[in-house]
Formats: C-alpha cells, sequence, structure tokens
C-alpha cells in the first residue's frame, strides 16, 4: 500500500530527479502556490472532510481492492497535502513519487466530481501536481517527447509539414479509387467546416482519414483540411503540465480555423482533444468559450444522419455496447446523441453498467496511455473494473468514439481475453452506409 | 463555577458569536476577493441556476451517485446536519434564551423531537468516529484535525444532552454545554468546519463548470 511499494523506472523521472535539489523545489513549490493558485485550491485543502466517499469513484480504487492510495482523496494526500504541509521542502524523490502518482494513476477523468458532496475537484488538483512537475522537469519521458513534438512541430508525433499534406493526398488517392471524384480539399477558404483529427491519424491511423473523407464526400460537405501546422487538435502539453504549450498549439489551432473563415471546426473521435479545444486551451488563451465553434465527431454524425445526408444501408450486427469517454461525456453531454447514432447504425444496445456521466474510465486518457511502456501495466491491471464491466454485457462489439478509450480498452481487451472488437462510429458508418458515389 | 458560568453566557458568548460571524464573514470575503484575483476566469462560469440545480440534487439522500454508493455515510451525513441545525436552532431551551436576553421568540422543536435530534446526531458522530478508525481509505487519508473537528462538533451534543437528563452537576454539565457550543462557534470560520462556510460555493462552482460548459449533470 502506498506508491513506495510500486515505484516504476522511467528514464524521464530519473534524469529530473537526479537534477533536483531541495531548495529548487521548495523555491518552484512556492512560487507556482503563489502565482498559479488560488481559491479553488485552497477551498478544496481546507474544506476536504477526509470522508472516503470518492473511493469507490475511481476504477484504480475499485481494480486494486479497495487500496486507498489509489482513492482520489489517497492521491491527493500523497501528492498535494504532503507537498502543502511540507511547503514544499521536500527530497526529490517525493516528486518522482508525486509525479508518478499524477501522470499515471489518475485519468483526470473526473467520474469523482459525482462522489464528492463538497464539489471538490480532484482532477484540478492532480493537475496542479503535474503542472508542479513540469516545472520540476520531472516527466515521464514518453509524454514528455510528445511534448517536445507539441512544441517543435505543434503536432503530437513528430509529423513533418510535408507528410501531412502527403499522408492527406495519398488517402484522397486511395478513395478515388471507391469513390472516383472524391477530394480531400486542402486550404479552402470559406469552407463549411475544418475537420482537424489527432496527429495518430497521418501517422498510424490513416484509414480513419480515409473513412471520414468518404462519409464527407458522400453527406456532400463543404469541408476542408489545414494544409499547415494547426491541423492537429490533440494536446498531450496540456496533461504534461505545460500550459505555455498547451497554449500555443491551441491558438494556432484557433487561428488555423480563422485564416480559412470556416464557419466551424469538426473533429475527430477523440476525446482528449476536444477536452482542449472545448475548455480549456481557450481559457488559457483568455477566451470564456472556444472563439470558433467546435463539433465533436458524435454530434456531426448525429446532424448527417438527423439530416438525412448519410443514410444506412444496413445495419451493424448487433448487438453492441458503448462506452462513455469521460471528455465528451462528462465534458460536453453528449451522452444522447451518442446513444440515438448508435442506435440508428447498430442493431441493438446493450448498456454497461453504471453508464452515460457515470462511465468507468478506460485509464488510457489523461495523458495516461501518452508515458509509454513503463506504464502499460499500470493502466492494465488498473483497469480491471472496466474488464469486468465490458464481461459482463455479453457483447462481442464495443463502440468507443475516442482514441484514448481504444488505446486502453484495446489492452484490456487482449490481456483479460475478453475477444470483444472494438469499433469508431466512422467504422460503422463507413462500412453500413449508402454510397451512391462508390464505384 | 457560578462565575464561570456567568462568564459563559456573558461575555464570552459574545466573543464566540462576534468571532463566529465576523470570522466568517472576513473568510468570505478574503476568499472571495483572492478567487477574483487569481481565479478570475473561473469566477465567470458561475451560474446561479446551474450552482443551485447542483445544490439542491445534492441535497435529496441516495440521489447523487456518491451518497447511492456510500449508503452509510449519505443516512449518517443527512441526518447528522439536519439534527446540527435544528436542534441548536429550535430547542426550547436555546429560544427560551434569545426571549431572556433579548426578547424576541419563534416556534420551537417539541421535546422530544428535540431529544431525538440530539440522539441521532451523538449516533452520527460516533457512526463517523468508528468509520475514521476502521475504514482503511480513512485511516490512511485521517489527520489530528479530522479528530479534533469530530470531537468538537460530537461535545455540545454530548453535553446537551446528558444536562437535559440531569446527569451530573446541572450547573457543571450545563457550563460545560455552552462552552462546548462556544468552541465549535468560534472553530468554524478557522478549521475544516468552514465547509459550512465554503462548501456551498465549490458546489455551485462545480455545478456551473457541469451545467453551463459540459451540459452534464454533476450528481
Amino acid at each position: 500500500m502506498g506508491i513506495e511499494q510500486r515505484r516504476i523506472d522511467d528514464a524521464g523521472l530519473a534524469r529530473g530527479m537526479a537534477a533536483l535539489t531541495p531548495e529548487k523545489i521548495a523555491k518552484t513549490f512556492q512560487a507556482l502556490i503563489a502565482g498559479e493558485c488560488g481559491a479553488r485550491l485552497r477551498t478544496y485543502v481546507e474544506t476536504c472532510m477526509r470522508c472516503g466517499m470518492c473511493g469507490p469513484a475511481c476504477h484504480y480504487f475499485l481494480s486494486h481492492d479497495g487500496d486507498p492510495s489509489y482513492a482520489p482523496v489517497g492521491k491527493v494526500s500523497e501528492t498535494m497535502w504532503k507537498l502543502l504541509k511540507a511547503d514544499g521542502k521536500v527530497d526529490p524523490r517525493v516528486i518522482g513519487d508525486c509525479a508518478q502518482i499524477a501522470y499515471t494513476e489518475c485519468n483526470l477523468c473526473r467520474r469523482c466530481m459525482h462522489y464528492c458532496p463538497l464539489g471538490i475537484d480532484t482532477a484540478y488538483i492532480i493537475s496542479v501536481v503535474r503542472r508542479l512537475c513540469h516545472k520540476l522537469g520531472v516527466t515521464p519521458m514518453y509524454i514528455q517527447d510528445t511534448a517536445h513534438s507539441h512544441s517543435a512541430t505543434l503536432n503530437q508525433m513528430w509529423v513533418k509539414d510535408d507528410e501531412w499534406t502527403d499522408s492527406l493526398q495519398w488517402q484522397e488517392d486511395e478513395a478515388r479509387s471507391e469513390f472516383p471524384d472524391l477530394r480531400i480539399p486542402l486550404e479552402m477558404e470559406g469552407a463549411d467546416f475544418m475537420y482537424s483529427v489527432i496527429a495518430p491519424e497521418p501517422k498510424f491511423r490513416t484509414q480513419l482519414i480515409y473513412q471520414a473523407a468518404a462519409i464527407f464526400h458522400t453527406a456532400g460537405c463543404n469541408w476542408t483540411m489545414p494544409g499547415t501546422p494547426g491541423w492537429d487538435n490533440s494536446n498531450m502539453a496540456m496533461f504534461s503540465g505545460d500550459a505555455e504549450i498547451m497554449g500555443r498549439v491551441e491558438r494556432y489551432h484557433f487561428e488555423t480555423a480563422q485564416r480559412l473563415r470556416v464557419k466551424r471546426i469538426v473533429m475527430g473521435e477523440c476525446g482528449h482533444a476536444f477536452r482542449a479545444v472545448y475548455d480549456v486551451g481557450n481559457r488559457w488563451l483568455g477566451w470564456k468559450m472556444h472563439p470558433v465553434p467546435v463539433v465533436h465527431s458524435i454530434e456531426f454524425f448525429w446532424e448527417l444522419l438527423d439530416q438525412g445526408k448519410i443514410r444506412m444501408a444496413s445495419k451493424y450486427p448487433g448487438p453492441v455496447t458503448i462506452h462513455d469517454p469521460c471528455n465528451v461525456i462528462r465534458g460536453r453531454g453528449l451522452m444522447d446523441k451518442l446513444r440515438e447514432v448508435v442506435n440508428h447504425i447498430c442493431d441493438g444496445v446493450v448498456e454497461m453498467s453504471p453508464n452515460r456521466e457515470h462511465n468507468l474510465c478506460c485509464c488510457a486518457g489523461g495523458g495516461v496511455i501518452n508515458c509509454g511502456p513503463p506504464f502499460k501495466n499500470v493502466r492494465i491491471v488498473g483497469n480491471k473494473a472496466k474488464a469486468d464491466q465490458l464481461k459482463a454485457t455479453g457483447v462481442q462489439t464495443c463502440i468507443a468514439p475516442c482514441h484514448n478509450c481504444h488505446g486502453g480498452l484495446e489492452d484490456i481487451i487482449h490481456h483479460y481475453k475478453l475477444g470483444m472488437k472494438l469499433k469508431f462510429l466512422g467504422d460503422i458508418i463507413y462500412e453500413h452506409m449508402e454510397k451512391p458515389g462508390a464505384v | 463555577m457560578r462565575e464561570l458560568y456567568e462568564f459563559a453566557v456573558g461575555p464570552m458568548a459574545w466573543a464566540a458569536f462576534g468571532v463566529f460571524l465576523i470570522g466568517s464573514v472576513i473568510r468570505l470575503i478574503s476568499m472571495y476577493s483572492l478567487a477574483r484575483k487569481k481565479d478570475g476566469p473561473f469566477l465567470s462560469y458561475m451560474s446561479w441556476r446551474f450552482g443551485l440545480r447542483s445544490i439542491l440534487n445534492w441535497l435529496i439522500p441516495f440521489n447523487a451517485q456518491g451518497w447511492k454508493e456510500n449508503p452509510l455515510v449519505c443516512v449518517t451525513t443527512f441526518v447528522f446536519h439536519l439534527g446540527l441545525i435544528l436542534v441548536p436552532l429550535f430547542l426550547l431551551g436555546h429560544v427560551v434564551l434569545w426571549d431572556q436576553y433579548w426578547g424576541f421568540s419563534y416556534p420551537t422543536l417539541p421535546e422530544q423531537a428535540a431529544d431525538i435530534f440530539t440522539i441521532a446526531v451523538i449516533v452520527a458522530c460516533l457512526v463517523f468516529a468508528w468509520r475514521r478508525a476502521t475504514n482503511r481509505t480513512l485511516r490512511f487519508v485521517t489527520t489530528g484535525q479530522d479528530w479534533l473537528v469530530l470531537l468538537i462538533a460530537f461535545l455540545p451534543f454530548l453535553t446537551g444532552f446528558l444536562a437535559s437528563q440531569h446527569v451530573g452537576p446541572p450547573l457543571v454539565m450545563t457550563t460545560l454545554h455552552v462552552l462546548s457550543g462556544e468552541l465549535m462557534l468560534m472553530a468554524i470560520p478557522f478549521t475544516r468546519l468552514s465547509h459550512m462556510i465554503f462548501g456551498l460555493f465549490s458546489r455551485a462552482y462545480m455545478g456551473s463548470e457541469f451545467g453551463g460548459v459540459r451540459h452534464a449533470k454533476d450528481w
């Protein structure tokens, strides 16, 4: 019980800790609390009654048989409260432990919001811990690499400028063998919407761009993609605690949409990217809400189906179950639209329990999967609860409209031998829609 | 003893109410100005509609997911807080004091109901203590202050109940009751009991975020 018994070697954490001195930690911590934290943190710390109600909210806690060090309050106690009590005068090892807890044992999924009578935002407190670790340079190597990539290329996966347009033209070429007049319009000013994706799509899930293009083409959409950096809507700097890079990435994203004079941004099936664009980046940049309307794929597909622009030729043979991604459900309230879309395109739904706002997390989000191979088992063992929940539905297919959720669920499906297929909405719509223009 | 009693219901009572009221107001104002200074963007999401919606939904037992999955805490918390508000404000013995010193009065709780609520609060405190001592999660996160505030909330009810049942020397018991009540009042602004002052605001903020931005419920 406790982080001391489960420390994991990570090159980034080790390098960061080696460069720290207690004086530097104390100075950075005190400056962070005085400079960036205010009434929210103070209220949360002071009024938490240590009632332990948040324990069963957390999939890590549930998956580890109620180990209190995985309870949200336990994780806050081991990090922020410990730091506040010592006024930051702690050893580098403590910062390493804080980093491991904050980056790899909390997905910032905010499920615990539904468990705290006082409305204490655990995810915010853990984000502040991450911010401190970032400022101290104690970040897991893999997620830091993605933040570096954001910094250097404005996308998450070191995709070079020409590789981006190349990948789009490659997918356009591929798709034209199915839809001879299909285009992936680049840099088309005044289009109805800019479609933005996360960097893993051009990097290794390129068929998703093909699918999206096929759907937009069939629906007769007036759309475009940017030919310049600013196309990537993902944002790992948001999770590494690097608010400055996070803000830069979001500024480019919004400004790209504004330069193209599109009416709105439609985002692919990703959750964390939606969080970054919908309500994190804008706040850092001084906008109360996002400066360009932002629509997640769930809602956009719902519109296309609702308006009859896409018609289904057949339904996906079900029954299926629905995984509710935290960032678009707890973060945007798309649970009803998600269900309407799934019911329209699939043959029967078996709901998980609990579901909707109370869904259990995939355990990949919040940057946890981006901490890479050293922590893979942390999130697989730490999400047995989700595996049990999936298994209890007894169905063969799970629909998860989020990239991170796919990453996390794929791993637990494999590890716990659930034998389930995992689908994006786009996978099913593309497979089963009427394709009048196809040859 | 008589002098101590006179002190407790005289200058000490003034001090206790003063510390409680002025302390609470000062803490609220300073927290609000800190919020304006440092959390301004977040303050701008505050909404009456969604804030109240969240508070109301959390005031219904077994409505929020947290209450549903922690039934013992749910029942104990509601009983405890109900007694904690009703008994001090509406006990006949307390209203009589208002009348005696300030010349006003208002409806009171029937004696029997007051007794039941008092016992309920005492039992609730014991349940809280038992959980704190035995529950793994609580043991992991409990600090000295958690025990202290529980004791501070427990004492006025214990001494009040003993005094009303004529256990022990009446004057000593009553004096202890008054003093422990005053201790609790003075502790509210400066200990974890300040969730009485700030709790509604943190709840309302979460409700506003969830209602206005996230379009999801937060209970």
